[in-house]
């Protein structure tokens, strides 16, 4: 008997388009995407149909869904200043290292006491730390004592970029140089909860604030 | 994978030819790779980016409660968790009623038939007046810069709604935001978010059941 013989078809397939396709992905999303610092909390903010961008430059308090507030300095420069400014007033020292952990903290939530054990603590031990957040109640108020030498720290820090601007001879844009006051407040909070924080901004007589959102259609309407 | 060699098929004894190289390069890796940082950025890239809500707190008075300005077109808003409710014009209590009796609480939503309406309906004169500018900037009349400060004065105008927001300990910042951001979209310039009066928070009581 004649051996049927079956056309023998290459397993292989032209791969060509799809690795193409894959790759043209890979350098969209590599250039579309951008990193956010890692933060202590992740905070779901709620939506609005504002068309402000967050700026680089702010002073940002963090209150997540427990009401824990965190304190966000954008300038580097700055939060050196500030730092030493509040261990100064709180009468309390920090070693070197743990200075140049501070410097290198974007976001920082606990009280002045704690704060040595707090830098020490690895990233992820920060994130189950159990007395995060800055105090801000009204009978015990740090959070008042950052905000104050945080916002006398980015003014001066200001004035200095402004001088530095002028001696360059360009024109500062005075809304990029001054740093905008955030609240970044979980949706889920209650309301009274972030009035303690906004309390605190008042009491130093700060009122102009803005609200953290997430851009949303105009049209909307929300249910 | 990229050739399998065949072999055996049809090719005579004695008969020898030149290897030929084949010049596909097994791509799988490359692919794997490709992949993977695909998923990896499809992932971890957010995009849009957060933006800011921006809204002007009343100084804190310490020594002296602060009567509220009396104002000609105005709103309160009393907030509950994932509730609405308001009266306009001034609070009168039961036990100091007044022309009209005590205060009573109207309920709404946020809905499109909800606070977007009765913000539009009570904020007619902002509205209008903006609808009229837009015109006039469309039709080059009226310079962008212009329009911002002719709309900027006319909220603060008499005829342009104020708004009063009291939150309770229930209302979420998801509440709060919401509503000011109708407020926002309603052409509203003065937006007052002030403390809960108690008799305000015992009527809220007896309406949010």
């Amino acid at each position: 008997m004649p051996k049927i013989k079956i056309p023998k078809s290459s397993p292989s397939i032209d791969m060509t388009p799809m690795v193409d396709l894959a790759f043209l992905l890979v350098t969209f999303f590599m250039l579309a995407a951008s990193f956010r610092p890692s933060e202590p909390v992740t905070v779901n903010t709620p939506s609005s149909t504002s068309d402000k961008i967050l700026p680089e430059n702010k002073l940002m308090v963090t209150v997540d869904n427990k009401g824990r507030a965190f304190l966000t300095i954008g300038d580097a420069e700055a939060r050196k200043e500030t730092i030493n400014a509040v261990l100064a007033q709180y009468g309390s020292k920090l070693t070197s290292k743990e200075l140049e952990e501070f410097y290198g903290l974007t976001t920082f939530g606990c009280s002045v006491k704690d704060l040595p054990t707090y830098l020490e603590a690895s990233e992820t031990e920060r994130q189950r730390f159990e007395s995060a957040g800055i105090p801000a109640d009204s009978n015990y108020n740090e959070l008042v004592d950052w905000l104050k030498s945080a916002i006398t720290a980015l003014d001066n820090r200001a004035v200095t970029l402004l001088a530095e601007a002028k001696k360059k001879g360009k024109t500062p844009n005075y809304n990029e140089i001054y740093p905008k006051l955030v609240i970044r407040a979980d949706g889920k909070v209650t309301y009274k909860k972030v009035d303690k924080i906004i309390n605190s901004f008042r009491e130093i007589k700060y009122t102009d604030l803005n609200f953290e959102t997430i851009p949303e259609l105009s049209g909307k309407t929300k249910e | 994978m990229a050739e399998m060699a065949e072999s055996g098929g049809g090719h005579k004894e004695g008969k020898k030819r030149a290897k030929k190289s084949s010049t596909r390069v097994d791509m799988t890796p490359m692919v794997d790779l490709a992949f993977l940082l695909l998923t990896f950025f499809v992932l971890t890239s957010t995009f849009s980016k957060p933006r800011i809500m921006r809204l002007a707190y009343p100084a804190k008075n310490e020594d002296k409660e602060s009567e509220a300005p009396k104002v000609k077109n105005g709103i309160t808003f009393l907030l509950s968790k994932d509730k609405i409710f308001f009266y306009t014009g001034e609070f009168f209590s039961a036990s100091k009623p007044g022309p009209n009796g005590p205060t009573t609480l109207k309920a709404t939503d946020f809905s499109a038939n909800g606070v977007r309406k009765l913000l539009s309906e009570l904020n007619m004169y902002v509205l209008q007046k903006k609808e009229g500018l837009a015109k006039k900037v469309q039709m080059k009349q009226l310079a962008d810069t212009t329009f911002l400060r002719l709309m900027d004065e006319a909220k603060v105008q008499p005829d342009a709604l104020k708004v009063l927001v009291k939150t309770d300990d229930k209302a979420t910042c998801k509440n709060f935001v919401d509503l000011v951001d109708e407020l926002k979209i309603a052409e509203i310039g003065v937006i007052a978010p002030v403390e809960m009066m108690p008799e305000e928070l015992e009527l809220l009581k007896q309406n949010n059941k």
